[in-house]
């Protein structure tokens, strides 16, 4: 099971070669254990077999059967075709607007308050801006103190109206604070919420629409499984968000959602989430992902 | 007569709903087979016995304990405190099961103490506090950055200076390849010890629905480190089906007890097998 899928495709191959006659037969039963490979690593099982009917496609193309070592050069197919999809140029953060404003979105517990202080704490110090974090989940318990600390933590201030029930007047409320003292970027923090509750995506729609920020970011937690693809596409279709963030990454998750998302939604992974700390946030590299979702 | 073969586009598709449910290759795999195997021998006769046939091989797989799982926990009679330590990964629900479980035990005339052991996370403890408003249950904590240990160690004996019959300890997240983290719950669970014989009664580890394969990982490290005796899972008020808890439950004898179907005080019911398995083709 924890065999990496080089090895396997070689012990495929190898099989496959040793019969002396190789077919498109079995070059179908080789991407039956790339299938596999992605879904054991959490690829979503539709993503996954339209992936490898395309590798399909380019290793007959290739003549990857006629190589010495067809499971490398196969493996390494897998893994360029993975890297594209995830990939493309290294995006940042838009920052255009003064104040720039950036909405944090996601399901509960993905990692949206400590992602925010994160990148908070990643623009004040690395791009010399001067952030307002802003208190919007009016539910969760503790969810204001939560970030209050996170803001102390990291000398950034924290925005908050404790009673206020409207996250749409806080937000507001908080831009027009951001322009009277100086802050150029504003990072609005809200509560998790489930893609089939509707009262909480219009919420949320009701938030984007009265604020309309520069960068909205989907933040979602890398051990997702197989659901990563219905709720990336039901935030996307209420938001029309402009980045993804992959959190928890410090664990030892394959990560195979970033794939299922990427297809999906076709939206950038901006920036990875690496512990728990303020200074755990990286750029997303679409390579050393695609080595991970392979185990290599 | 009935047929002895299932179909293979019956388990074409079958296999598409488990690995839907993100079930897993090798669960669904061992589930397939099991079922082929019982309609060669059984014969079946038409979809509503394969379905049967299916819930049947699904929930024989979830691990059962002596007792009725159906109820939740059991708290024996003169076995006071009943200490139950909670654990998990980040952000799964551990704060907020440990919320809703001491609703359920006031529910029941119990006496509840919570324990704050999430000395790390910003806000944890207020976190915790406002649940022990909600539910009006006494809470053990201390400051922000002080040892989880000694919160535990205190947690218990309050409880037993209090006559108290349950206890709650809420632990901070961490992921489980972190190996000085998972140290630092074998000594919570080992302080407590101090205190009381066989405590705690019940480690209970929460895994959040969503999650894909890797709770096979952590339901393997979070054994080693404090021998988990059940499990829940949460926020299955969503789109996700949590199914991969079918092999952990099968592979690591660990009973489900709970399941988690929302945010508030009244959202965690009993875990049940079949609704579980139904759940899946909705
Ligand atoms: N190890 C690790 N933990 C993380 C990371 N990001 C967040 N966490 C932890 O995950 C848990 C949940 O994080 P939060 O920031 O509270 O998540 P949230 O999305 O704001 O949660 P809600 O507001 O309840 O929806 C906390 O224990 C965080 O410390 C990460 O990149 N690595
Ligand atoms: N929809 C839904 N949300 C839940 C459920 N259980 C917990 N949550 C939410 O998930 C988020 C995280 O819950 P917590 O109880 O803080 O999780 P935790 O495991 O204690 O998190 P850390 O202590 O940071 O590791 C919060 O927003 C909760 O309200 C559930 O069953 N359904
Ligand atoms: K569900
Ligand atoms: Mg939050
Ligand atoms: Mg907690």
């Amino acid at each position: 099971m924890f065999d990496s899928l080089s090895d396997k495709l070689d012990k495929a191959l190898h099989v496959l070669k040793g019969h002396g006659q190789i077919t498109e037969v079995n070059v179908a039963e080789t991407l039956k254990e790339v299938r596999r490979a992605l879904v054991d690593a959490d690829v979503n099982y539709k993503i996954a077999k339209e992936f490898t009917s395309t590798v399909k496609e380019k290793a007959l193309g290739q003549g990857v059967l006629k190589d010495l070592k067809p499971g490398q050069l196969m493996v390494k197919l897998v893994k360029d075709e993975l890297t594209e999809l995830m990939g493309g140029e290294v995006e940042g953060i838009n920052l255009s607007g003064n104040p720039s404003i950036i909405l944090m979105s996601g399901l509960q517990g993905s990692g949206k308050t400590t992602f925010s202080g994160k990148l908070a704490n990643f623009l004040k110090n690395k791009k010399t801006k001067k952030p307002l974090l802003v208190a919007c989940d009016i539910y969760r318990p503790a969810a204001i103190n939560q970030l209050h600390v996170v803001g102390e933590q990291i000398g950034v201030e924290v925005f908050s109206d404790e009673g206020n029930q409207d996250p749409v007047a806080i937000s507001k409320a908080a831009i027009a604070h951001a322009k009277q003292n100086g802050h150029n970027v504003v990072i609005i923090d809200t509560a998790g919420r489930l893609a089939v509750d509707e009262a909480m995506m219009t919420e949320i729609s009701n938030i984007h629409k009265a604020i309309q920020p520069q960068e909205t970011l989907f933040v979602v937690d890398s051990m997702t499984g197989q659901d990563a693809v219905n709720t990336a596409k039901a935030f996307n279709d209420t938001l029309n968000f402009d980045g993804v963030i992959l959190t928890k990454l410090d664990g030892d998750t394959r990560g195979g959602a970033a794939i299922s998302i990427k297809s999906v939604v076709d939206k950038p992974i901006k920036f990875i989430g690496t512990g728990e700390k303020m200074d755990a946030i990286d750029v997303f590299y679409p390579s050393r992902m695609a080595d991970r979702i392979l185990g290599m | 007569a009935g047929k002895s073969k299932v179909d293979d586009d019956v388990l074409d598709e079958l296999e598409e709903i488990l690995v839907a449910s993100d079930v897993g290759v090798t669960t669904t795999i061992k589930i397939i087979k099991r079922i082929e195997e019982r309609v060669a021998k059984d014969k079946y006769l038409g979809t509503d016995e394969l379905n049967l046939i299916l819930r049947e091989e699904i929930a024989g797989l979830l691990s059962e304990t002596e007792t009725d799982s159906k109820l939740g926990f059991h708290i024996p009679e003169g076995k006071k405190p009943y200490v139950i330590m909670v654990v998990g990964v980040n952000g799964v629900g551990k704060t907020t099961t440990i919320g809703k479980l001491a609703h359920q035990f006031k529910s029941q005339g119990k006496n509840v103490v919570l324990g704050a052991a999430d000395t790390f996370r910003a806000a944890a403890i207020d976190q915790l506090q406002v649940w022990a408003d909600r539910t009006g249950v006494p809470i053990v904590k201390q400051q922000m950055g002080s040892d989880p240990a000694s919160v535990a160690f205190e947690t218990v004996q309050e409880a037993v200076k209090q006559n108290a019959d349950v206890v709650l300890v809420d632990t901070a997240g961490r992921l489980h390849n972190k190996v000085n983290l998972m140290n630092e719950l074998s000594k919570v669970k080992r302080v407590m010890q101090k205190v009381a014989d066989n405590v705690p009664d019940e480690v209970l580890l929460v895994l959040d629905g969503s999650t894909g394969q890797n709770a096979f990982e952590q339901a393997k490290q979070f054994t080693a480190a404090t021998e988990v005796t059940s499990l829940a899972i949460t926020k299955l008020d969503g789109t996700a089906k949590g199914g991969v808890v079918i092999g952990i439950s099968d592979q690591f004898q660990i009973p489900v007890k709970y399941i988690g179907v929302g945010e508030g005080i009244e959202d965690l019911q009993a875990f049940d097998k079949f609704e579980f398995v139904d759940s899946f083709f909705k």
